[in-house]
């Protein structure tokens, strides 16, 4: 595979339950996102985001309901192969270097020229310089630029950010949104948590917020998209 | 093939990660040293007795070795999530147990290789004339610790209290295969010593029994 190889890809939740142990954390969660979409989800600390974003990344099984890819999976081909997830943590080894991390993901991918890649992609987070440096001597947003580009690795169809700007210096929030916007418009379909309107905000075509586990409010009108990136902070 | 590309590339992860920092390895050789030397000291074994307990003070320390071994294996996948950017990015979740219980065998093996010189001196046991036959029982003792602890210690990751859980299941599961490694290495401490098949036998089948239920039911155990 090479990682130009991308198809659009759209997602379908249906009834989605996920409970842990009394406690709901997504309930009867219906969406629809159509290939190309960029969606950012809203709302307060605990209202399901991470959750959702974990469930659509097929890292958490759901209680209840079910998540399909439209167009399904090719026969034995795994769904999770054609995602790039950014969570909280960072997801790579602070005892490797950058260039290692890269490389690591990068084989398990099965990309072609992986080494070749690996330094177009340290030279766009601007970590080319640092390459040879252990993870873990990375300052937090540095961190984050090596997580970013894991997960951009294979230029995937679905991209599930929680909170991707964590740690980005203002240079590196207006990096990302360029690119974000770049993938969007080259058909990628991305859905992002977020907290409030920024750079990133900008680049999403539809608004959702969640509220106790439940969406309150589906937009993609301009004027209400904005409202609902607000209403998430208060 | 991408089973297997996968697990060499998780692997080399392991290895360059093991020997970058040395914890597991540094710690536990010199734990198991200390039990051999501490043991050798206090009873001061005549050979005959060393022959008669020497295998069983063996296993023991292999086992010690083990629990501290396998208990970071998934520990460490967690600290930064690392765990689900792997599922996200192998072809086969098999891959990640595979290279975890390859590497976990091989460390393992490594200190088996460093205390057995030391164990055969203290204990005055020559090991010289049985080293392939002894080889074979360490393997497949080995592999059977490996496969057992590396599926627990997946499973104990998750849960709370994980660092009393994984002896807790761990010492149940692995005593026929403890009794098992023992006689075949008592055997072969005897004054004549005999590979007792019938003991390498029952290794195999655990062996082949725990590696094909977690080749069955492994990415059940990698999900949150």
């Amino acid at each position: 595979m090479t990682p130009a190889e991308t198809r659009p890809i759209g997602l379908r939740l249906e009834n989605i339950d996920k409970r842990y142990g009394g406690l709901y954390a997504l309930r009867r969660v219906s969406l629809e996102i159509a290939p190309g979409e960029c969606v950012a989800l809203a709302g307060r600390n605990g209202s399901g985001k991470t959750t959702l974003l974990r469930i659509a990344a097929q890292l958490v099984r759901p209680s209840a309901g079910k998540l399909t890819f439209s167009p399904p999976p090719n026969g034995s081909e795994r769904p999770t192969k054609n995602t790039g997830f950014v969570a909280h943590a960072t997801m790579v080894y602070d005892e490797l270097t950058a260039e290692e991390n890269l490389l690591l993901f990068a084989r398990l991918l099965e990309i072609s020229e992986p080494a070749k890649w690996v330094e177009a992609l340290l030279r766009e987070v601007g970590l080319f310089e640092r390459r040879d440096s252990l993870v873990r001597t990375f300052s937090r947003g540095m961190r984050q630029r090596v997580a970013i580009a894991r997960a951009l690795l294979h230029q995937p169809s679905v991209l599930l950010l929680d909170e991707p700007a964590t740690g980005l210096d203002p240079q590196g929030v207006t990096w990302l949104a360029a690119t974000l916007r770049r993938l969007r418009d080259a058909g990628a379909t991305i859905l992002m948590s977020l907290h409030g309107e920024s750079e990133i905000s900008a680049v999403a075509t539809r608004a959702i917020r969640l509220d106790a586990g439940t969406v309150v409010a589906d937009t993609r009108n301009g004027a209400s998209l904005h409202s609902i990136l607000k209403l998430a902070d208060a | 093939m991408s089973l297997f590309s996968n697990t060499s590339v998780l692997v080399g992860k392991e290895l360059r990660t093991e020997f970058r920092s040395r914890e597991l390895l540094t710690t536990t050789v010199v734990f198991i040293l200390m039990i051999v030397v501490l043991f050798s000291f206090t009873f001061d074994p005549t050979r005959e007795e060393s022959r008669r307990f020497g295998p069983g003070l063996l296993w023991l320390a292999f086992l010690f070795a083990a629990s501290l071994m396998l208990q970071p294996g998934f520990l460490r996948e967690q600290t930064n999530d690392t765990l689900s950017a792997l599922r996200l990015s192998v072809s086969d979740p098999f891959a990640i147990f595979l290279s975890k219980l390859c590497a976990n065998t091989l460390f393992l093996l490594i200190t088996e290789l460093l205390l057995l010189p030391v164990f055969a001196v203290l204990y005055n046991v020559p090991l010289l004339g049985v080293v392939p036959q002894l080889a074979l029982v360490l393997f497949l003792g080995s592999l059977g610790l490996s496969v057992t602890g590396t599926t627990l210690s997946a499973i104990s990751a998750q849960a709370r209290m994980r660092e009393l859980l994984l002896p807790l299941l761990l010492l149940p599961l692995l005593t026929p295969l403890l009794i098992a490694s023992t006689e075949a290495t008592a055997a072969l401490f005897a004054e004549e010593p005999v590979l007792r098949w019938d003991w390498l036998a029952f290794l195999i089948a655990f062996d082949i029994v725990f590696l094909t239920a977690v080749w069955l039911f492994g990415e059940y155990l990698l999900e949150e």
